[in-house]
């Protein structure tokens, strides 16, 4: 019962994306009804050019829906002013930073921005807020780092430091897992699954790695060409939906196992 | 707070040396006046020569004062410009603004000249010379602020805007080529840059401009910043992009624009400066970055000055030629020292 009584954090009501252009308007997937509940880990896949990130784009208002409504705590997303929805959304994207002589501290710092005068001063508030961000993604040791001198799987995690730095209810990460490891793939998904549960944020995310994605979420988002269904991965594997999502020939879903093997 | 500790004793230092170096530029030049002398002067106490009071007030102190205008602003306009287009070789420049500035003067020295006539005699004028580079910059401004309104892409800008450049000195060239070499001679002077063609009310309406500037660069402090991590991230974090580069590229514009109508065009500081500062500071914060750019880039262009006046002998090098004699081995210096460039 506490299913219900947990807040909507982010929903979408016959959702249609795609680009505008000046002769004709693009669609890319049409008739979008999800919705994310507050403190969930939610993945979302499908195969390359499906359209994950212009969902995703849609989603953070950094594109308009071609029609339909995204709903960000229950409030029509386009009625955020730009700082009231830097306050409760939050991003991590594939981009590189356009300095990388950034101190890992005055990066998870600039998470504060919103929150700050008109020169961008911290206040004493900021402080414990970018500690507890520090602590809760492993990172306080690399405080005094610059940006260059750190790993792949650093950066990410300091990212994602700069975006609960940000304290908002929900966090969008674009695809957080690649160009790493299988080692630090599982480290960065197993982070926000704690961060999920532990601060109560919904956090939603791309990947291409369904195997791991499947054994941590609480729901999967699917974007086939035919339709975007959302639920538990359970009930997602029982509808048979992974089957359909790759051409056969070389890997299969197995349901036992809930995972993709080499076809045989 | 140990960081924070040694930025303040690196500002202190800054702020006396800045204070030696306006000193000495202003006792240093052509005819040798003793220190007591330009002390009192300054001060309004008796001078014994009379003359040594007017070189003083009415040529070294306005000069001094110009240096560090230039210095300050276009280093300034050049530490916005690499942050906003990410890119360390960027300078105040890019956006086509010098060219604009030189189009105007060309069209005014050389293309009267072709027409001849009345026109021949606004020439010796010096607001000629000024309103024409002023309205160049302003109109080569213009065009890239209606294009950084249609287009979203902050490279395309940059592209355009040495587009612009291109197109400017390509008129140039074409002006040249038929003008006499007379008047080819004074574009060439005007090219060389110099500081010490104010008097005091130009001085003065060149501070005020100066004054909008620096405003406008002190309230992007926050959005370049938020620039340091890229246009999506400083969207996502509250920023509006589209008006905040806009005011960027004005404020930019004001500095480098009024700066090179008054002075012609100073090369190489507004490039040097913000990496001098970065290497010494090692921050890529604007909040320490801008103040320390204007106390570098004003101390760097009395240095400059003083070196151009060749002391104690009659002659006076282009301040052009001075600015990346001396900024460039401090760069190379720099560089080499850390072994890392930090941008």
């Amino acid at each position: 019962m506490s299913y219900n009584t947990k807040m909507t954090a982010l929903k979408t009501e016959n959702l249609h994306i795609g680009y505008r252009s000046k002769k004709q308007n693009i669609t890319i997937a049409s008739n979008i009804n999800i919705t994310l509940q507050q403190g969930e880990l939610v993945g979302l896949v499908g195969t390359n050019g499906i359209g994950k990130s212009t969902l995703l784009k849609t989603l953070t208002q950094v594109l308009a829906p071609l029609s339909g409504n995204v709903l960000i705590k229950e409030k029509n997303s386009s009625q955020y002013s730009s700082n009231r929805l830097a306050r409760v959304l939050s991003l991590v994207l594939t981009e590189k930073l356009a300095s990388k002589n950034l101190k890992v501290l005055e990066l998870v710092a600039l998470g504060r921005q919103p929150y700050t005068n008109w020169v961008g001063n911290l206040s004493k508030t900021d402080l414990p807020i970018i500690n507890k961000a520090l602590q809760l993604t492993n990172t306080v040791h690399l405080k005094h780092k610059r940006c260059f001198e750190l790993s792949d799987g650093q950066l990410q995690n300091v990212m994602i430091a700069r975006a609960l730095a940000q304290d908002t209810d929900i966090m969008v990460l674009d695809e957080p897992t690649t160009h790493l490891d299988m080692y630090h793939k599982a480290y960065i998904l197993k982070l926000l699954k704690k961060l999920s549960k532990e601060t109560q944020k919904t956090i939603l995310f791309s990947s291409h790695d369904i195997n791991l994605s499947l054994q941590l979420c609480d729901k999967i988002i699917v974007m086939t060409k035919e339709n975007v269904a959302i639920g538990t991965p359970k009930d997602l594997i029982q509808q048979g939906i992974f089957k359909t999502l790759f051409p056969k020939d070389l890997i299969i879903f197995d349901d036992l196992s809930a995972r993709f093997r080499m076809s045989t | 707070m140990s960081i924070l500790k040694s930025n303040k004793a690196i500002f202190s230092f800054l702020i006396g040396a800045l204070v030696l170096c306006f000193v000495l530029n202003i006792c240093l030049g052509s005819v040798i006046i003793p220190f007591k002398a330009v002390i009192s002067s300054l001060l309004g106490y008796k001078v014994e020569q009379q003359t040594w009071v007017t070189i003083v007030n009415q040529y070294r102190l306005p000069k001094a004062i110009t240096a560090i205008i230039v210095g300050s602003g276009l280093g300034v306009s050049g530490l916005m410009m690499q942050t906003l287009f990410k890119n360390p070789l960027a300078g105040p420049f890019v956006l086509g603004i010098t060219s604009g500035a030189s189009l105007g003067v060309a069209i005014v020295i050389m293309g009267a000249s072709l027409i001849g006539g009345i026109f021949t005699g606004l020439i010796t004028s010096k607001w000629t010379i000024i309103i024409a580079a002023s309205l160049g910059s302003f109109l080569v401004l213009l065009a890239v602020l209606l294009v950084a309104k249609k287009v979203q892409d902050t490279m395309a800008i940059l592209i355009i805007g040495l587009m612009f450049g291109s197109i400017s000195a390509a008129v140039v060239s074409v002006l040249s080529y038929f003008s006499p070499a007379e008047q080819l001679q004074q574009y060439f002077f005007w090219g060389l840059g110099s500081l010490g063609n104010l008097n005091w009310t130009e001085l003065f309406i060149l501070f005020i401009i100066y004054s909008v500037g620096i405003a406008l660069s002190i309230l992007s402090i926050k959005a370049l910043n938020c620039f340091l991590l890229g246009e999506n991230y400083a969207k996502s974090l509250g920023i509006n992009v589209k008006q905040s580069r806009f005011i960027i590229i004005i404020a930019t514009s004001i500095l480098a624009g009024t700066i090179t109508a008054f002075t012609g065009p100073i090369a190489f500081i507004g490039l040097a400066i913000p990496h001098i500062t970065r290497q010494v500071f090692g921050s890529s914060n604007h909040k320490i970055l801008l103040p320390a750019v204007l106390l570098f880039g004003a101390i760097i262009m009395l240095i400059c000055d003083s070196i151009a006046q060749l002391p104690t002998s009659n002659y006076t090098l282009p301040i052009n030629a001075i600015t990346a004699l001396v900024g460039s081995p401090i760069v190379i210096w720099l560089l080499l020292k850390k072994q890392k460039m930090i941008f």
